[in-house]
This record gives C-alpha cells, sequence and structure tokens, in this order.
C-alpha cells in the first residue's frame, strides 16, 4: 500500500473525527496507515500478502533466473522425475538441467510453471480489474441516482439468476474462433477469458457498493457538500469513492481469488487457452491423464493454484478485518 | 406470505423467459452447423431439405417460440402421458437433441439420477459436517479448535475442486488403491456386495464435494452464531440460570440458523454448476458431463435446454431462500 490514494480519504474526512477514534487524530495519521497497522496484526494475511508477492515476483522475473523456454522440446530428456526423487529413489531419471522434471515431450516443469503463472496470474487481475470497473460503476450509479436504481439493481438480479458457468464456457465456443482470427491465437483467448469471467462476476461487488453509497448519502459531510452545490461529477469522485475503496478491495480481493479458480477451470474444462499454451490450469489438466506416474506434475500447478488463491483469500481476510472500524484499535 | 410467494411465483415468470431468450440469442451465434457431422456426399438440396426438417431455415422468434412451445407445453404433456397412459402428446414435435438424434429430455431423465446421488449426497454430508463445526467453533471462538477449523474452511474453499479431486485420486486410488477413481454407471445395486461398491465408488467425489461445501457453510454458521451470541436475551437466558447446554443449543442455534438455512438454499443450484467440473474429474456421467459434451459437439437444443433448466433451479431456489427467511423468521414480513 503506497501513500499516492492517502490525499482522497483524508481530504474526504477532513471533518473532526466523531466517537472515540481520538488516537486516529492524535497519530495525524491518515485512514490506511491506521489500516495498514491493523493489516499487519493479522499473522494469516501478512503470510498470504508476502507469499503472494512472492509468487508474482517469481513469474515476473522467473524468465530472467530460468532460462529455460516453456516450449522447448528437449526429447532427450522427456519424462525426468522432480531432482527431489533422487533422495529416495536411487534409480529414478532426474537431472540438474530440468529441477522439476520435465514432460512426456521434454518440456521444462519449472519454466512451464513460470510461463503459466504469468498467464494465470494475469487473467486473474485483469478480469478483477474489469469485473470492480463494472461493479463500482453500476454500484456508484445506482446508488447515488435514485432514478437508475431500480432499472440496474433488476438487471443486476437478472445477471445473478443467470447460469454463469455454462454461460461461461458457452460464450468460449462462441467466440473463441472470431477473436482468434482477429487478435491472434493468444491475446484473442485472452481477452475472451478475461471479458468471460469480468462481465459473469460484477454483480456482488455492485450490490455492496450500491449499499454502502445509499449509506454513505445520508451522512452529514454529504449533505455539506451538496448544500455548497457540488455536481455529482464532482461528488462521485471526490466524497463517494474514497468512501467506498474498502468495500471495493474487500471484494477485489475476492474477485481475483475466484477468477484465478475459473480460469484454470476453463482450461481444465478444456475450454480455456490453445494445448501448447500453459497456464497452471492447462498444466493440471494436460497431466492428469498419466497422474498416475507423474503425479508431481499434477501437484505443483494444482499446489501454486491452490497456495495462491488460499493467499489471497487470507489478504481478504485480513483487510476486512482492517477496515472494520469495530475491531480496528483492539 | 402465500400472497408474497404467488407473487414472487408470477414475477419468476418474465424473469425466465428473459433468461431464456438471452440463452438463445446467445447459442443463435454459434458458429456450428448441425449439419457438419453429416457425410459430405449429401447433395446441397438435400442437406437443404435436412435444415428446413430442422427447422434452421425459420427467422429466430419463430424458432425461439417453438423451443417455448416445446418446453412449456409438450414436455408436460409428454410427463402427463407417461404417468397416466394418456396420449396427448401423440403426434408433437419434441426438443431434439442434435448429437443423439433423440429427445433432450429423455436423456436428461437418464442422466439425472447420476447428477442427483452424488450432488445431492455431498451436499446434504457437507451441511451435516458444517453445522456442527460451525457450532463449536463460534462457541469456542479463538481456541485451537476454531483455529484448525477456520484454516481448514480456508483451504476448502480455496482449493478448487478439480485439484482436490485429482489430488484424493492420486491418493486413495492410485497409491492405496482404497476406492475406483472413475465411477461406474452402469452398476445396478442388486445386494450388499453391489451397494459396497457403490459406496466406494461414491466416496471420493462426494468427499471433495462436500469438503467444498462444508468450508463455506460453517464460516456462515459460525458468522452466524456468533453475532447471536452478544444479544441481549443470551445474557437474559444465561441469567436466569439456564446451562450453557441449554443456550447455545435451544437459543442461539435456533436463531442463528434463520440466515444459514438461506444460505443453504441458495447454495444448492449453484452445486450442479460447480459438480460441471467433479463430474468431469470422476467421470461421473452426470448432467456436467452432458452439457461439456453437448457444448463440444456443438449441440445447441441439448446446451439451451440444460443451461434453461440449471437458470430454472436458479430462480426457483431464490424463491425457497426468500420464503424460508419468511417462515423461519417471524419479524420479516414482506406483505
Amino acid at each position: 500500500m503506497t501513500d499516492a490514494p492517502a490525499a482522497g480519504p483524508s481530504s474526504a474526512t477532513k471533518m473532526p473525527m466523531p466517537g472515540p477514534d481520538v488516537r486516529l487524530a492524535a497519530a495525524g495519521a491518515s485512514q490506511w496507515k491506521d489500516v495498514w497497522r491493523q493489516f499487519r496484526t493479522h499473522k494469516g494475511a501478512v503470510l498470504g500478502a508476502t507469499f503472494l508477492v512472492l509468487v508474482t515476483l517469481f513469474c515476473i522475473l522467473g524468465p530472467w533466473i530460468w532460462r529455460v523456454d516453456p516450449g522447448d522440446l528437449d526429447v532427450r530428456n522427456k519424462d525426468l522425475r522432480p531432482i527431489y526423487h533422487a533422495l529416495w529413489d536411487s534409480g529414478a531419471k532426474v537431472a540438474w538441467a530440468h529441477p522439476l522434471g520435465s514432460d512426456n515431450l521434454g518440456r521444462d516443469l519449472l519454466a512451464s510453471l513460470i510461463a503459466g503463472g504469468r498467464v494465470s496470474l494475469a487473467v486473474g487481475w485483469t478480469a478483477m480489474l474489469l469485473s470492480m470497473v463494472i461493479g463500482t460503476l453500476v454500484g456508484v450509479l445506482a446508488g447515488y441516482f435514485w432514478r437508475l436504481d431500480g432499472v440496474l439493481m433488476r438487471f443486476t438480479d437478472l445477471v445473478l439468476a443467470l447460469p454463469l458457468l455454462p454461460l461461461l464456457l458457452v460464450m468460449m465456443l462462441l467466440f473463441r474462433d472470431s477473436l482468434r482470427a482477429a487478435f491472434g491465437p493468444e491475446m484473442g483467448i485472452f481477452l475472451l477469458i478475461v471479458t468471460g469471467i469480468g462481465i459473469t462476476s460484477w454483480m456482488n461487488t455492485a450490490r455492496i457498493v450500491r449499499g454502502d453509497v445509499l449509506a454513505l448519502k445520508e451522512r452529514e459531510f454529504i449533505l455539506a457538500a451538496r448544500s455548497i452545490g457540488t455536481p455529482a461529477r464532482r461528488m462521485i469522485p471526490r466524497h463517494i469513492l474514497p468512501n467506498v475503496m474498502s468495500s471495493i478491495m474487500v471484494s477485489a480481493t475476492l474477485g481475483l481469488a475466484s477468477a484465478i479458480i475459473t480460469e484454470s477451470a476453463l482450461s481444465f474444462l478444456g475450454l480455456g487457452f490453445p494445448s501448447d499454451f500453459p497456464t497452471w490450469g492447462k498444466l493440471l489438466f494436460d497431466s492428469t491423464d498419466r497422474m498416475a506416474d507423474f503425479p508431481e506434475r499434477v501437484i505443483w500447478p494444482g499446489l501454486a493454484i491452490s497456495l495462491t488463491v488460499l493467499s489471497v483469500n487470507y489478504i481478504g481476510d485480513g483487510l476486512r478485518d482492517a477496515f472494520d472500524p469495530r475491531i480496528r484499535g483492539r | 406470505m402465500l400472497t408474497f410467494t404467488i407473487r414472487r411465483l408470477v414475477l419468476a415468470i418474465p424473469t425466465l423467459l428473459f433468461i431464456a431468450l438471452v440463452i438463445f440469442l446467445l447459442l443463435d451465434m454459434a458458429p456450428g452447423d448441425p449439419m457438419a457431422d453429416q457425410p459430405l456426399t449429401i447433395p446441397p438440396e438435400v442437406r437443404e431439405e435436412m435444415r428446413r426438417a430442422l427447422g434452421l431455415d425459420q427467422p429466430v422468434y419463430v424458432r425461439f417460440g417453438l423451443w417455448l412451445y416445446q418446453f412449456f407445453v409438450v414436455e408436460p404433456l409428454v410427463v402427463i402421458d407417461h404417468l397416466f397412459g394418456t396420449a396427448y402428446s401423440a403426434g408433437q414435435a419434441r426438443v431434439i437433441s442434435w448429437q443423439f438424434k433423440s429427445p433432450v429430455m429423455d436423456i436428461i431423465v437418464q442422466r439425472l439420477p447420476q447428477t442427483l446421488w452424488v450432488v445431492g449426497s455431498a451436499y446434504m454430508l457437507g451441511v451435516l459436517i458444517a453445522i456442527p463445526i460451525g457450532i463449536v467453533s463460534a462457541v469456542r471462538q479463538y481456541s485451537v479448535f476454531d483455529q484448525i477449523g477456520t484454516f481448514i474452511s480456508m483451504v476448502g474453499f480455496s482449493v478448487p475442486t478439480f485439484f482436490t479431486g485429482v489430488l484424493l485420486i492420486v491418493i486413495f486410488s492410485v497409491n492405496l488403491g482404497w476406492f475406483p477413481s472413475i465411477y461406474d454407471t452402469q452398476l445396478r445395486v442388486t445386494d450388499w456386495s453391489s451397494f459396497g461398491q457403490q459406496v466406494r465408488q461414491m466416496a471420493l467425489p462426494v468427499f471433495v464435494l462436500a469438503l467444498f461445501n462444508a468450508a463455506q457453510i460453517s464460516r456462515y454458521m459460525r458468522a452466524s452464531m456468533l453475532d447471536n451470541m452478544t444479544q441481549d436475551y443470551v445474557r437474559t437466558a444465561r441469567a436466569k440460570g439456564m446451562d450453557e447446554r441449554t443456550v447455545v443449543l435451544r437459543h442461539v442455534l435456533r436463531n442463528s440458523m434463520i440466515p444459514v438455512v438461506t444460505v443453504i438454499a441458495l447454495g444448492v443450484p449453484s452445486v450442479f454448476g460447480g459438480a460441471i467440473i467433479t463430474e468431469q474429474v470422476f467421470k461421473v456421467n452426470g448432467l456436467g458431463a452432458l452439457l461439456i459434451t453437448a457444448i463440444n459437439a456443438n449441440d445447441l437444443p441439448m446446451v439451451q435446454t440444460l443451461t434453461f433448466i440449471f437458470a430454472v433451479l436458479i430462480v426457483l431456489f431464490n424463491l425457497v431462500a426468500d420464503v424460508l427467511y419468511g417462515i423461519l423468521d417471524p419479524r420479516i414480513r414482506y406483505d
């Protein structure tokens, strides 16, 4: 968390803080520093954040440190076991050239994990950002303009009643070929998956944000801002958005976790990225046929997905506690 | 309450019609051709004739209207005929699957038992595990049991079912050989040994789904119990001298169950959706597997009907949740 967003909320809550939160004013700190202090006391969240940063660094910097192309076919060294197998099975086929082993075409598992992680994380973050933008937009519009409220919320309810996973699968099938032709095989599928996940996961954010905005509209500082004639286009970015940021961030963590899972589920069902293009879900799916002989090829990508999602969920838990003024400061 | 239910049921009709339309229009854009699997030697005019026989030359609204008529009029008539031996549906065209060349509903009825058995028992088991765990975690908040329970439930809904499933197959069917990894749909339960076989083959998929569901529900249960534990009526009950057991199980539990029951009702349709993946992992020949094969085979009537059935389930269980909430909590008044 940087200091950059700190300017927003502090200016929005410049009026004296009500109640017992004197300590906050005494510290002269912004709300965000306080949230950060509370966040650090949540052990799971700190561990989760550390792990997420490490995984992200591993995926971003990985190709520079481990300079093996994931698509490289090293057929001489195919079907290698991971190096640690030599510990209990001295006859195992291992090589330092492929520390986590290689698949039936001799592709390096470590390099595939790095490349797959880049795609999975990129899909997760982009899809989450898209769904947050849509959700916040719908939520703020519905909460702030009562004319739009009925229409937008009925629409949200309708989308919530759609069977989303089947529809997502159908969307993959429908638009795969046309987008592949327009943007190339990788970019096309990336756009399709990100858009698909984004437009099927914004509804909860919209509902939460709308509820928060409705509650905010009753507060005095909004009334004050309105009485000096602040128009909606200034009111929303300056006073509304900074104050619903906490709910958005909590639901963003949930969104990131579910986007990563949905992407790997799509890949697992064979309707995600093309087969020569590794993602964590794809690696897992491709290895299930021979998992009896090579369990590590299933376990490593599976662990990567699970631990990433677990750490994101813990971050969400920590953020929720940190933003909750009833818990904060205890 | 009755008027509320009726009003919601009436309101559900336009919702469902709209959803059916959305699905239909989406599928209408599908690039696939139902004639693609026919031999290339068929002359173009015969091919055109076959397309006409499938009704593909009609405009969108006619095809949508026909599907609606078939789904809402013909299929119920078939059910009535089947039950009472009448012949109302004789000569009426039903929704025909393009890949199986037989009525969609017949295939769905064949596949339904597998899904219901596996998914249904998994959900029941999940609920049965989750509620006691949630209660104990809340009563002994921050105890070792609570910490472990919270951690397991966190893991339970963070680890995707396709990974838990695959992991369990590696451990229990490959290495230990206790359970089969593939669900045998042909198995008929006739005696104790085949019953044991059925239980063994259901064990892994049921466990995977039950863990996932229990993880979510136990967290709701714990949160709801904790909300109630600090209420005034609990202090009153304790002040009256009731023992802790009565306070928790009689007073707190009953009040905490209200939101949890609605969460359980709301979760039922999403279980059918989530089961798509579990069915794929364990090769259960159920509705989820049917949907995946239909999507891959470009069988649009099948995809349309199945997706719509999922939508009906969602709308229905939303309604059930609302009604249950009103029945269980007399403070809620919808009228």
